[in-house]
């Protein structure tokens, strides 16, 4: 599904280049269920944006389901994105000003659905995650579980290949995050493969594989 | 595409207070660039109303008195126009219409059966009627017959009829002008003022033979076509000239013989209200364009606040263009209407004074065309596009790793 061949990815800090990743090798396949983790500054934040193709590398080779990402369009990224990937994040994203289905429906909106069909299948999402009675609240209604199982199935409904989660949990208390790893795992079950940024090694036990990065080359895989 | 518009209400509706300040600083500039327009419109409309009257293509020249000495020949003659002079005028290229007044002013006592009251005598040719946009109501003109057969014939102004005839149809009744009896054979209204109305028409030749003016008149007057003003300035230089010599004036003397080139004067006014015209244009434009500059500000700032969820659109499969088609269309949607209800408050303003405000000669008729006002949102709607255009290609810069990295 993912296969990542000797990336390099500099950043300009102070006009001196940094190399943030160093020639990483990476295979990931479908269905997997995978936890990067990594100190702060071992590039596992930048190995997600190229994974999620919001950010492009220097050097070396990105497939995606077989598709080679490299120098893309802003409009073909998005139709990528849109396409293969579902994001969940630590603070959320949702819109505070649309309720949960409609933050729910907006990755159909940009896929040009009706707004009729896109309502029928974001209440079949917001049901599987539980929030079936919550469709018509606003985020600010919601806990923090809540926003983030609303988050999960907006990151659903576009029907992606791969689920990019990071720091799921962050900002969530032990409980809730248990909560969510439940229904990030049941998303799991039902084939679609995940990975998940993490900095806490009880969330990264629970997946299949954990991917270790040190100075932005992998130092464990196992 | 009905979506596209609910996502714009929406986030014009989420921060209400600021979205109506920037509105009425668009919908005040649309105001005021209509007001302007509207009363500039006015003033135009009284100065060419004050025109109406008279053909505004015409030259009219009256005899004087000559102010210098000239072969040999004293000052402070007057010069008084012959049939001869007239002919000559009429035979001149770009004279159009043309016609003589024997005297300059002249009330005379107008009598029917048992009424009578002064009224203004003009004696004219039958072309004066071109002259004086006057319009016949009833019966004919002058005509050349009346003038080759030296006929007693007259026409009649509407308020000369209803006050001597009372609803008798006054054609072909009888009058008696300074006793000598006339036939009525037209009556007229006139576009001008009322005191038209009040005129009597009689042939220049009737009065010529009735008041002993043998083959003299005060003016003539002619209209000159489509000429240019620079045609009628040759025109006139050239009837100066030649009466000069007919009666032996200076070419020089101001005073001998007066003209009145109307051409002349109607292209001023024209020009004056074109320069007012564009002045108008600027100072309104201006004022909108403070509010356009107000537009483009705040959606700046906008865009700043929603950096977040912009990078979140994207990461959701926003394209650029979608990104920049919301901001746009936010921006031409927020001076559309705002402009639109500043627009409306404009033309309600304009048509209250038209209500309201009292005849003068100052104002007439303030209005906004359709033309004016479509134009205003017209430019509007540009000017919105372009308000949103800087704000859009900031947004469609946004990244999203950086809108969305976690803090």
């Amino acid at each position: 599904m993912i296969r990542l061949e000797n990336i390099n990815k500099f950043y300009q800090v102070g006009g001196k280049p940094l190399h943030v990743l160093k020639e990483l090798s990476l295979t990931i396949e479908t269905g997997e269920y995978v936890s990067i983790m990594g100190s702060s500054g071992s590039g596992k934040s930048t190995l997600l944006n190229i994974l999620g193709i919001l950010d492009d590398y220097d050097s070396g080779n990105y497939h995606l389901g077989g598709t080679l990402i490299r120098d893309l369009s802003e409009t073909q990224a998005a139709q990528y994105r849109n396409a293969y990937i579902g994001f969940v994040f630590q603070s959320f994203h949702l819109l505070p000003f649309k309720n949960a289905i409609e933050n729910v429906a907006l990755p159909l909106y940009y896929r040009g659905i009706s707004r009729k069909e896109r309502n029928v299948t974001a209440m079949d999402f917001l049901d599987r995650v539980g929030l079936a009675d919550r469709a018509h609240h606003l985020p600010s209604e919601l806990s923090g579980g809540q926003k983030q199982r609303l988050a999960i199935a907006r990151a659903l409904i576009s029907e992606p290949r791969i689920i990019l989660a990071d720091e799921p949990t962050g900002a969530l208390d032990t409980t809730t995050s248990d909560e969510v790893m439940q229904v990030i795992e049941a998303v799991n079950a039902s084939g679609i493969t995940v990975i998940v940024v993490t900095h806490e090694q009880d969330i990264a036990d629970r997946t299949s594989r954990i991917i270790t990065l040190r100075d932005g080359a992998m130092a464990v895989d196992g | 595409m009905i979506d596209r518009w609910q996502e714009v209400f929406e986030s014009l509706n989420r921060n209400r207070f600021r979205t109506s300040i920037t509105a009425a600083s668009v919908a005040w500039g649309i105001f005021m660039l209509v007001i302007l327009l509207g009363v500039g419109q006015g003033l135009q409309n009284a100065t060419t109303w004050q025109f109406r009257d008279d053909a505004s293509n015409s030259i009219w020249i009256f005899g004087g008195e000559t102010s210098l000495p000239w072969d040999g020949q004293p000052v402070g003659r007057s010069i008084m126009f012959t049939d001869a002079d007239f002919e000559q005028v009429a035979d001149l290229s770009t004279v159009e219409y043309k016609t003589g007044r024997f005297r300059r002013r002249n009330n005379s006592i107008v009598k029917y059966k048992d009424r009578y009251q002064p009224f203004s005598i003009r004696s004219v040719h039958p072309d004066h009627k071109y002259l004086e946009n006057t319009i016949i109501t009833s019966g004919r003109f002058i005509n050349d017959v009346d003038l080759a057969q030296k006929r007693k014939v007259v026409v009649i102004g509407t308020e000369v009829a209803k006050f001597l005839f009372r609803g008798v149809n006054p054609i072909s009744e009888w009058l008696q002008i300074g006793g000598i009896s006339y036939k009525v054979v037209g009556v007229f209204e006139d576009v001008g003022s009322e005191g038209e109305m009040r005129m009597v028409y009689i042939p220049i030749t009737t009065a010529q033979l009735a008041y002993n003016g043998s083959n003299t008149m005060a003016m003539i007057m002619v209209t000159v076509g489509d000429a240019t003003v620079e045609q009628t300035e040759a025109l006139t230089d050239r009837i100066r000239s030649q009466f000069a010599r007919n009666h032996h004036f200076d070419p020089k003397d101001s005073r001998a013989i007066r003209v009145r080139n109307n051409v002349e004067r109607f292209a001023q006014v024209q020009t004056t209200f074109t320069m007012i015209g564009a002045f108008v244009w600027l100072v309104g434009l201006g004022t909108v364009g403070a509010g356009i500059v107000g537009v483009s500000n705040i959606m700046l700032v906008s865009v700043t606040e929603r950096t977040q969820e912009i990078g979140l659109r994207k990461a959701l499969g926003a394209t650029p263009a979608s990104i920049i088609w919301m901001i746009l269309l936010e921006a031409v949607v927020l001076t559309g209407f705002s402009g639109y209800v500043g627009l409306v408050a404009g033309v309600g303003v304009i048509e209250l004074l038209v209500q309201f405000m009292p005849e003068n000669d100052y104002v007439r008729n303030p209005e906004v065309n359709f033309v004016g006002a479509l134009t205003a949102m017209a430019v509007l709607v540009c000017f919105g596009a372009l308000a949103g255009f800087f704000p859009a290609a900031r947004a469609a810069a946004v990244r999203p790793i950086d809108a969305l990295r976690s803090e």
